[in-house]
């Protein structure tokens, strides 16, 4: 009978969770949830063979099976790894794994430039968070970092190839979700780049989704390039009848203005499902071109965890005072003192940010004034 | 009823005897501490004219600091205003130019920046969150003013002097910051 398929007993951290066989270390410990689930640098469950490259997911296997109940003598990766019955796995209660990991990070960041003030990626950064988490402050490199020539890939992508990472999400992705893909990683070792044959811009409805799954801020949207930090945006669910897309959107707002559109994440950073349970992929239309509040259905505001820098300020539950003025002045208006777009010269309202195409520069802002 | 502390006295209802009813000997008593004080030293200055040293953990108005080349600082990273408790800093954010690569010291800067110094509270969270060392609180005061507009601080209002162009202007604003830092360490 279909039903009575064996499960595999797994025990991660001391919590023992059932899974089916053939599942990873990764997704079982994913299924627990929380601090248990290994970081995933390039491990991207909704790629096909994404995973084994950045090492952060390493974990430590303390016993193989309850038929092999050996060790495994190294550490493994645990996105690439499969459980067995009996299996005892060990993550952050290992000591071994927090020191490989932190290990892992300083290598990732030996070449990744400090530029995190300057990167738009700064706030939902998955290598900020994961050096905060498991990284060890300051570096021991010496060297010169690598550093690249930013490049424009099409319109829309914003390539700063000395922030990759070389996780090759973006090339599974174009690879997956594309019919022609035109950019891939070139030359070997230290001189691995991100890069498109002859400069040849990236052309395809779905193209845009590498920004999505760019784990650092390598890969951005220059339609959002230098607008304003994630955590002055306001998210927001929306969606829109799309004829290419399922059109289930994050709008990044400020005012009405929307700056930016992304998929929706899930909890680890993803892109969430659809309710018919496939990706929610979306087009270059719905992200790049549909930057009209009426052009979206709006749902409501995102949810977002607590502990994120873009929950900063977003103030939940205020219970504004009631305004007694007018009924005591008997209908009067306050009298205001002072409004402040006369005065201030920071979000003018003749100013759209979201209407411009690229970033904006001082020609913007004299030209306005 | 209980007392709450046993420093509790209670108040004497005894009527006055005649040395306490004609209140001289209390007003011998005050003024000889009056008089006493002509011969201390005064706790006042003459503002202006004279003024008092500052704490080295003072902190007050700000300025936005440049580099060595005249260069600004700021790139409009938004973490001065992510940390502001008042909400006080609002900015905007440009790209430079290819042209502008002798003012600003990153490719992005802030091409707006304002502290509405009405919000500020002065705690120097600002420039605690800076990772560009372009913030700092200066030991000035903002001065008074009637009209609300006047404290809506600006780029031109808190930018440092540029090195190159206004060197003694520089040195002079460079000097309190470095007097801070000194005293600091």
């Amino acid at each position: 009978m279909p039903e009575e398929k064996k499960l595999f007993k797994v025990t991660i951290d001391n919590i023992t969770v059932e899974v089916e066989p053939g599942t990873t270390i990764l997704n079982a410990a994913r299924k627990i949830g929380g601090e248990v689930a290994p970081p995933a640098m390039c491990y991207y469950s909704k790629l096909q063979g994404s995973g084994g490259k950045c090492r952060t997911c390493l974990v430590e296997v303390a016993a193989g099976s309850t038929a092999d109940p050996r060790p495994m003598p190294k550490l493994v990766a645990s996105c690439r790894t499969n459980v067995m019955d009996g299996m005892v796995v060990k993550n952050i209660t290992s000591e071994k794994v927090l020191d490989a990991r932190a290990g892992v990070v300083e290598f990732l960041l030996i070449n990744h430039p400090l530029d995190c003030p300057i990167c738009d990626q700064a706030g939902e950064c998955h290598l900020q968070d994961l050096s905060y988490e498991h990284g060890k402050e300051g570096t021991r490199y010496d060297f010169k970092r690598r550093t690249f020539e930013k490049h424009t890939l099409g319109p829309y992508i914003q390539l700063h190839m000395t922030r990759c990472i070389l996780c090759y999400r973006c090339v599974f992705t174009a690879d997956q979700l594309t019919e022609k893909r035109v950019h891939g990683v070139l030359d070997r070792g230290d001189h691995a780049e991100i890069a498109t044959y002859i400069e040849k811009s990236l052309d395809n409805d779905f193209i845009g989704n590498v920004i999505d799954v760019c784990p650092v801020g390598a890969l951005t949207d220059k339609t959002f390039r230098f607008k304003n930090r994630v955590w002055f945006t306001k998210p927001v669910d929306a969606h829109r009848n799309c004829s290419k897309c399922c059109g289930r959107t994050q709008l990044w707002l400020r005012g009405d203005e929307v700056l930016r559109v992304t998929a929706r994440k899930d909890e680890w950073g993803e892109i969430q499902n659809t309710p018919e349970g496939k990706t929610g992929w979306i087009c270059n239309e719905c992200r790049f071109e549909k930057k009209h509040l009426s052009d979206w259905t709006i749902e409501g505001p995102s949810l977002i965890n607590r502990h994120s820098v873009i929950a900063q300020g977003h103030y939940v539950g205020v219970q504004k005072p009631r305004e007694v003025f007018s009924k005591l002045m008997h209908g009067q208006k306050p009298k205001l003192l002072m409004d402040i777009h006369t005065v201030s010269e920071v979000n003018k309202p003749n100013i759209d940010l979201s209407a411009l195409p690229g970033p904006a520069t001082s020609e913007v802002f004299d030209s306005k004034e | 009823m209980a007392t709450l502390t046993n420093r509790a006295k209670p108040v004497s209802r005894k009527p006055m005897n005649w040395v306490e009813r004609i209140y001289l000997w209390n007003i011998l008593k005050g003024m000889l501490i009056t008089l006493g004080h002509i011969f201390k030293k005064k706790a006042t200055i003459n503002y202006p004219e004279q003024k008092r040293p500052f704490s080295p953990v003072f902190r007050g108005l700000h300025i936005l600091n440049r580099d060595e080349e005249g260069r600004e600082r700021c790139t409009a990273c938004g973490l001065c205003a992510v940390a502001c408790p008042a909400e006080a800093i609002t900015m905007e954010a440009a790209e430079r130019l290819p042209s502008e690569e002798h003012l600003y010291r990153e490719e992005k800067y802030a091409a707006r920046y304002e502290i509405n110094m009405l919000r500020c509270i002065f705690c120097g969270l600002c420039e605690e969150a800076c990772p560009k060392d372009a913030i700092y609180l200066s030991e000035t005061f903002a001065p008074a003013d009637f009209s609300r507009r006047s404290f809506i601080y600006g780029k031109p209002d808190l930018l440092i002097p540029d090195p190159k162009t206004e060197p003694e202007k520089f040195q002079e604003a460079k000097g309190l910051v470095d007097q801070r830092k000194k005293s600091k360490a």
